[in-house]
C-alpha cells in the first residue's frame, strides 16, 4: 500500500501577534512547528504500514525551511519526503493549495491513500483534505476517529459530535484524521539518524507541471483584506485579590451565591 | 460572463433524515440582512429525496425562493453525488454567493464545491458583511483565534463561505409564508465507492460537556497531565465535568469531545471556571454563553479576563487545592469531623 501523508509547517500560535502600527503579522521570533494533527496523520499511516506493508511518503508545500517538518516526519518513520517549494506557490488559498498538492499526488503516482490532519492550527480551514480529494476525483472521509484498511476499502469511524458514523470508501481515497485517532510516536534518535539517508525530493511548479494561473496568488480566488485583533469586551471583572486565604474565601463565597455549592 | 451577472444569495439547506439543520435558518436570516446592501434574492437550495415537505419551513424562515433537487441518489448525504448535483444547479443559475453551515456535512461538501466551481471558499466565518467600499467580506479567526481576518473573494463567483453555527439568530417563523419553488432535475449517480455502514450515538453521549451545568476547563498553562486530577476533583465536588481549550487536546491529554471552542463544543453551563486558559477568540466562541465565567490565570493581561465575571491572578497549583479544601469544609461543615 502506498500512503501519502500531507503535512504543514505552521507558526506556533502561542507566539503570534500583530504589529500595532502596520497591522501585519509579527513573524520575528515565532517558532515553526509541525502542525500537531499532521503528526496524528503520520502515526495513522505508520500503523497501517506496519499492518499491511508498503510505503509512507510525507508531502509538504512551503518555503525551503519547511524541510524541518519533513525531517520530523522522516524521524517518526516515514520512508520518503517531498517538499513542494517555489516562490510562485506563495500566497495560495485552499483552492490553489489543493491544486498544487493534487499535482504532487499525480506525479508521485499509484497512491492508495492520502492522509491529512483534520485542520492546520494557523489557517484552521479544514478544507485542504476534501479539496485535494475533489481535485483528484476520489472519495473522502473527513473527521476520522479510527482507521483500518481491508480488501481495498478504508473504514473509519467519523466523529460527529454525539454521533459516531461508520463509513467505508474504496481506495484510492483521502482521509482527514482527528487528534483522538492515536497518540503520535516520538521521532527516535535512530530514526532521526536514518532520516538523513532517506530519499528526499524538492519539486517546484515546473517539476509538477502546474499551470501558472492555478497556483499561488493568481490561482487563489480568496484573499485576506485585513487582519485585526479581536475587540475586548468590557465585562466588569471582579477580581479576587489579597493573600491566598482571602482569595479562596471570596471565591467560595461567590460559588455559594451562585448556588453552585 | 462578468461577476455582476451572478445574482442571488444561496443558502445550502442542509437536511438529514428529513430534518433541516438549525444553522440553515440562521443563514437565511443573515442573507435577509445582507439583502439591504445588495438587493439580491434569498434562495434556499434543498437536496435530498422526498424532501418536498421541508419547503414551507424554508419560506417561513425567510427564503424567497427554494430550488429543490429531489433524487433517490441524494437520499443520504454522500460527498460526490451532492457535489455533482449542487455543481449542476450552481452552474445553471449562477448565484453570487453560496452560504453553508460550518457543520460536519457543510465542511465536507463545501471544499469540493470550491474545486468544481473554481471559486473562493472562506472557512468557518463568524460574521459576514460589507465594508465601506462595498466589498463583501467574511470574518474568520486565524492563528488560534488570536487574530481575526477579513477575507474577500474579489473576482470569482459565487463567493462561498461556511459559517459557524449560532452566530446569527433565525427570524421568527412566519407560518404560511410562500414563495417560488423551482424543481430541478439533476443528473447524479449514487457513489458506489462510498458507503455509510451505520450512524450510532456514542456510548458517552448525553454526558457531553455541551449539557454540563458546571465546567472546570484547563488550558495551555496546565503544567502536566497529572494536574488534571485536581481539576477532576474540583469538578466532581461541584457536580460538573472537566473540559479544555485546544492545546490539551492537541497534545493528547484529553479527548476531542472535551474540547470547547470553535473546533470543539459550544457549552452553556451555569458556571465555567477557566484554569490557565489565555482565552483565544476561538475558545471564547465556545463558552461565552456561560451564565457565570470565572478565570484563574497567572497572567493578569490574559484576554480571558476581558470576558470573565470573576478573576483571580494566581498560580492554579496553589489556588485549586486550597479551593477544593475550602469547598469541602463548607460542604461538610455540618458533618462530624472525626
Amino acid at each position: 500500500m502506498k500512503i501519502l501523508v500531507y503535512v504543514k509547517q505552521v507558526p506556533d500560535t502561542d507566539d503570534v501577534r500583530l504589529d500595532p502600527k502596520t497591522g501585519n503579522l509579527l513573524r520575528e521570533g515565532v517558532k515553526s512547528i509541525l502542525n500537531p494533527l499532521d503528526a496524528n496523520a503520520i502515526e495513522a499511516a505508520l500503523q497501517l504500514r506496519e499492518k499491511h506493508g508498503g510505503t509512507v511518503a510525507a508531502v509538504c508545500m512551503g518555503p525551503p525551511q519547511a524541510e524541518e517538518a519533513l525531517k520530523k516526519a522522516l524521524g517518526m518513520g516515514c520512508d520518503e519526503a517531498y517538499l513542494l517549494s517555489d516562490r510562485a506557490f506563495g500566497g495560495a488559498d485552499t483552492l490553489a493549495t489543493s491544486y498544487t498538492l493534487a499535482k504532487a499526488a499525480e506525479k508521485i503516482g499509484e497512491y492508495d491513500l492520502l492522509l491529512f490532519g483534520r485542520h492546520a492550527i494557523d489557517g484552521d480551514t479544514a478544507q485542504t483534505g476534501p479539496a485535494v480529494a475533489a481535485q483528484l476525483g476520489i472519495p473522502q472521509i473527513t473527521l476520522a476517529g479510527s482507521i483500518s484498511v481491508e480488501d481495498g476499502w478504508v473504514c473509519c469511524d467519523r466523529m460527529l459530535g454525539d454521533m459516531r458514523q461508520r463509513v467505508r470508501a474504496k481506495l484510492p481515497a483521502a482521509v482527514t484524521v482527528c487528534g483522538d485517532i492515536n497518540k503520535p510516536r516520538y521521532a527516535t534518535p535512530i530514526n532521526i539518524m536514518k532520516a538523513s539517508k532517506k530519499p528526499r525530493s524538492t519539486w517546484n511548479a515546473a517539476d509538477l507541471g502546474c499551470e501558472a494561473s492555478r497556483i499561488g496568488v493568481p490561482g487563489s480566488p480568496s484573499s485576506t483584506k485585513g487582519l485585526f485583533e479581536p475587540e475586548k469586551h468590557n465585562a466588569d471583572t471582579v477580581y479576587f485579590t489579597g493573600e491566598l486565604d482571602a482569595m479562596i474565601k471570596a471565591f467560595a463565597d461567590m460559588l455559594q451565591s451562585e448556588h453552585i455549592i | 460572463m462578468t461577476k455582476e451577472d451572478y445574482k442571488g444569495m444561496w443558502v445550502f439547506a442542509e437536511q438529514e433524515n428529513g430534518v433541516i439543520e438549525g444553522t440553515v435558518f440562521e443563514l437565511l436570516a443573515k442573507a435577509g440582512e445582507l439583502k439591504a446592501h445588495n438587493g439580491e434574492e434569498v434562495i434556499a437550495v434543498l437536496l435530498g429525496s422526498g424532501v418536498e415537505g421541508l419547503i414551507p419551513s424554508l419560506f417561513a424562515h425567510g427564503a424567497e425562493k427554494v430550488v429543490v433537487a429531489d433524487h433517490p441518489a441524494l437520499k443520504e448525504y454522500s460527498a460526490r453525488p451532492y457535489q455533482q448535483a449542487l455543481t449542476q444547479l450552481a452552474k445553471k443559475h449562477s448565484p453570487s454567493m453560496i452560504l453553508y453551515g460550518a457543520t460536519p456535512l457543510g465542511r465536507d461538501l463545501a471544499p469540493r464545491m470550491m474545486v468544481s466551481l473554481e471559486t473562493g471558499l472562506t472557512a468557518d466565518a463568524i460574521d459576514l458583511g460589507y465594508d465601506e467600499d462595498g466589498t463583501f467580506y467574511q470574518t474568520t479567526p486565524a492563528y488560534g483565534g488570536k487574530i481575526l481576518a477579513h477575507i474577500v473573494i474579489n473576482e470569482r463567483r459565487p463567493q462561498m463561505t461556511t459559517v459557524h453555527p449560532k452566530m446569527f439568530s433565525p427570524v421568527a417563523p412566519l407560518e404560511g409564508a410562500v414563495g417560488k419553488v423551482l424543481r430541478e432535475r439533476v443528473d447524479v449517480t449514487a457513489d458506489d465507492c462510498y458507503t455509510v455502514v451505520e450512524t450510532v450515538r456514542k456510548e458517552n453521549a448525553g454526558k457531553s460537556i455541551a449539557t454540563a451545568e458546571v465546567i472546570i476547563a484547563g488550558g495551555r498553562g496546565i503544567k502536566c497531565q497529572d494536574d488534571l486530577a485536581m481539576l477532576e476533583e474540583l469538578a466532581g465536588l461541584l457536580g460538573g465535568q472537566i473540559a479544555s481549550s485546544r492545546p490539551l487536546v492537541d497534545n493528547g491529554w484529553l479527548t476531542h469531545d472535551k474540547q470547547i471552542g470553535q473546533s470543539g463544543a459550544t457549552v452553556k453551563p451555569k458556571l465555567i471556571l477557566n484554569v490557565a486558559i489565555s482565552g483565544s477568540v476561538q475558545y471564547q466562541l465556545g463558552m461565552c454563553g456561560a451564565g457565570c465565567i470565572a478565570s484563574v490565570n497567572q497572567t493578569g493581561e490574559a484576554p480571558i479576563f476581558d470576558i470573565s465575571h470573576f478573576g483571580a491572578v494566581s498560580d492554579y497549583r496553589k489556588l485549586i487545592p486550597a479551593l477544593i479544601a475550602e469547598i469541602k469544609s463548607r460542604k461538610y461543615s455540618t458533618a462530624p469531623q472525626n
